[in-house]
């Protein structure tokens, strides 16, 4: 099969978990207690108030109707408007995504680099300082919750040294160190603990293809031991490393809701928190589909991946 | 000088009970062309001394204790990881047992083919897919120019084999290790191979160690045999010396297990008893627990090769005879 066909494949068993989501966030919103009219209407509004937004909101239709209007909409690429902001809920996402994806990708970038080489090199020096030393850093990140981590690194970085703010954020498009100054605490909160994972991961599969006899052969002919490792050993690997690669970018993704809400940054995970707090239906529903379709196409990438390195599943 | 030189090789493996030795005091000699059998059971030490002359073993746990290899009159004990690297692939190469697991899933048998040329050789990129080429077809691979892209997996296990050996022999090596080349191949194929290998020794003019626990092997290719036993050579013959006349037991043993067609019984000939682990081998003569013919001296101490004319065996019963 080409690498084509296994990408369309996957794409479309992905339709089916698609609709088993959205159906389930939106019966999950309209089925837990709170009013997205009242809280809009706010603490002083009268009953009949609130009865005429609630209306205007299309709230007071039966929850079968509201469904089938959310899915009519959703085939026209309409997601709703977002109560609380009244915006078009796909506007205020896109809005969002690029800064929960800018830092997804930084933190991506710190755990490939760290895990890889980590687990690489405690692998080949097995049982020396350097491996103990690589999975008791390791073990740490796994362990260490990364809001407290987080919290540590204000405080130190911060508030003690002064060297990097406590919040907020600042576009890369418009200033790439302030980004940097902005994002990387955060993005090292959140890679860590990935970090751990990936360089355990990493170091027990490159163990693993150590062993194998094509390692031998290949030593047998004479090859250096960087091209051995680098080319036969880790091309091997790669092939359950990736689908650690491709959960831990689900973990970055759905990670950053308590890193976002912790250092102030306007991204997706602390817009939805917000949404969920005040009933905003439509946003929360369209928000969480947006996300998932991303998790989604990230899951496709690597069942794609495996058949750009495995070339028995290309050909199986 | 012969081609390759080893002299009262010792290999040790540190484990969890202590040092072990797995090969003691191994002294061979190889001609150049010439094929050179090494015959014994699992764990005999076969592999391990093919290893160690390789430099394959991984150093820790493994550790020469004592003895030279000289290839070509060059010391290779010690050598550097850098120089050991010319030599594996270009001067000694290797053949392994399993052709399923030895190659590497991932790279098509083409490319595995040409990194060893590149290794060795500063050629183009073009003149090394000439010579993957020549050998695959050297090798009898059909339609060899469309097999460079294929992966090992597309291949049965013969051609696997196949591919080992051009990849073994692609850079014109003077010895060839060839460690239970056929022994995971159907029967049919077995033989192909070993004629494969018999005819690339004539025509390359390489030397050969086969490496087999069987006899059957050992009688349609060797030139001479060497039998191991618990980590030692226990005799050493021309092939055809060693088939008319064993002197050690233990080889006469393992003669009498192959089955003949004239053999007018039911059940099949076994040595008694098993051989024993490193590390809890007897004093004395390895053999003398499951030796028929064992007297007390054989306890006393390790008997010597003995013997004339290129036919030596380590036994009391020799140099008495």
């Amino acid at each position: 099969m080409s690498m084509f066909g296994v990408f369309l494949q996957r794409l479309a068993s992905a339709v089916p978990i698609m609709l088993i989501v959205s159906l389930m966030t939106f019966s999950l919103m309209h089925f837990i207690p709170g009013d997205p009219a009242a809280a809009i209407a706010g603490l002083s509004a009268t009953p009949e108030q609130i009865k005429m937004l609630r209306h205007d909101l299309g709230l007071d239709e039966p929850f079968v109707v509201q469904l089938v209007t959310w899915y009519l909409g959703l085939f026209r690429g309409d997601l709703g408007r977002s109560i609380l902001m009244g915006q078009p809920v796909v506007e205020v996402m896109l809005f969002r995504l690029p800064v929960s994806m800018a830092l997804a990708a930084y933190a991506l970038v710190i755990t490939l680099l760290l895990g890889l080489i980590s687990g690489i090199f405690a692998a080949l020096r097995q049982n020396s300082w350097v491996d103990q030393a690589a999975m008791m850093f390791a073990m740490i990140g796994i362990s260490m919750p990364n809001f407290w981590l987080g919290l540590l690194m204000i405080l130190f970085f911060s508030v003690s040294l002064g060297w990097l703010p406590t919040g907020g954020y600042i576009p890369f498009g418009e200033d790439l160190v302030g980004w940097l100054k902005t994002s990387t605490m955060p993005a090292l909160s959140l890679a860590l603990l990935q970090v751990g994972l990936l360089a355990r991961i990493t170091r027990s599969t490159m163990l693993e293809v150590l062993r194998q006899d094509f390692i031998r052969t290949a030593k047998a002919k004479g090859l250096k031991w960087r091209t051995v490792v680098i080319k036969h050993a880790l091309a091997n690997a790669l092939i359950p490393i990736t689908t650690v690669i491709g959960i831990i970018v689900s973990l970055l993704i759905s990670g950053s809701v308590v890193t976002e809400t912790l250092f102030s940054i306007p991204g997706v995970g602390q817009l939805l928190t917000q949404a969920v707090l005040n009933r905003d239906y439509p946003l929360v529903q369209g928000g969480l589909l947006m996300v998932t379709a991303i998790l989604v196409l990230v899951n496709v990438l690597v069942d794609v991946s495996y058949a750009l390195l495995d070339p028995r599943v290309r050909h199986g | 000088m012969s081609l390759l030189e080893v002299r009262r090789l010792t290999t040790a493996f540190r484990t969890g009970r202590g040092e072990v030795t797995a090969i003691e005091d191994i002294s061979l000699d190889i001609e150049a062309g010439e094929i050179l059998g090494v015959v014994g059971e699992s764990g005999s030490g076969k592999s391990v001394t093919a290893l160690t002359v390789m430099g394959l073993l991984p150093m820790p746990p493994a550790r020469v204790v004592a003895g030279s290899v000289r290839f070509g009159g060059q010391e290779l004990l010690g050598l550097s990881e850098m120089r050991m690297e010319r030599i594996r692939g270009a001067g000694i190469s290797m053949v392994f047992q399993e052709p399923m697991t030895s190659l590497n899933p991932v790279l098509t048998i083409g490319e595995q083919i040409m990194e060893t040329v590149r290794a060795h050789e500063g050629i183009s990129a073009r003149a090394q897919r000439e010579r993957a080429l020549e050998m695959l077809e050297r090798v009898g691979i059909p339609s060899a120019a469309r097999r460079l892209t294929d992966y090992p997996h597309q291949l049965s296990g013969g051609q696997r084999q196949r591919v080992m050996i051009a990849m073994a022999l692609v850079c014109r090596p003077k010895l060839l290790i060839a460690d239970e080349p056929t022994t995971a191949l159907d029967v049919t194929i077995q033989a192909q191979v070993l004629d494969l290998l018999m005819d690339l020794r004539d025509e390359l003019g390489m030397a050969i160690m086969i490496i087999t626990h069987n006899m059957g092997v050992i009688a349609e290719t060797a030139d001479r045999v060497l039998v191991m036993y618990a980590g030692r050579i226990v005799e050493e013959a021309p092939v055809a010396g060693l088939f008319d006349r064993p002197m050690h037991p233990y080889t006469r043993g393992l003669l009498d297990c192959v089955p003949t067609l004239e053999q007018d019984t039911e059940r099949l000939v076994a040595i008694p008893g098993g051989l024993p682990e490193p590390g809890r081998r007897p004093a004395g003569c390895r053999f003398a627990p499951r030796c028929g013919l064992r007297v007390d001296a054989c306890a006393a101490g390790m008997p010597p090769l003995v013997g004339g004319d290129g036919h030596r065996a380590a036994c009391i019963r020799v140099g008495a005879a």
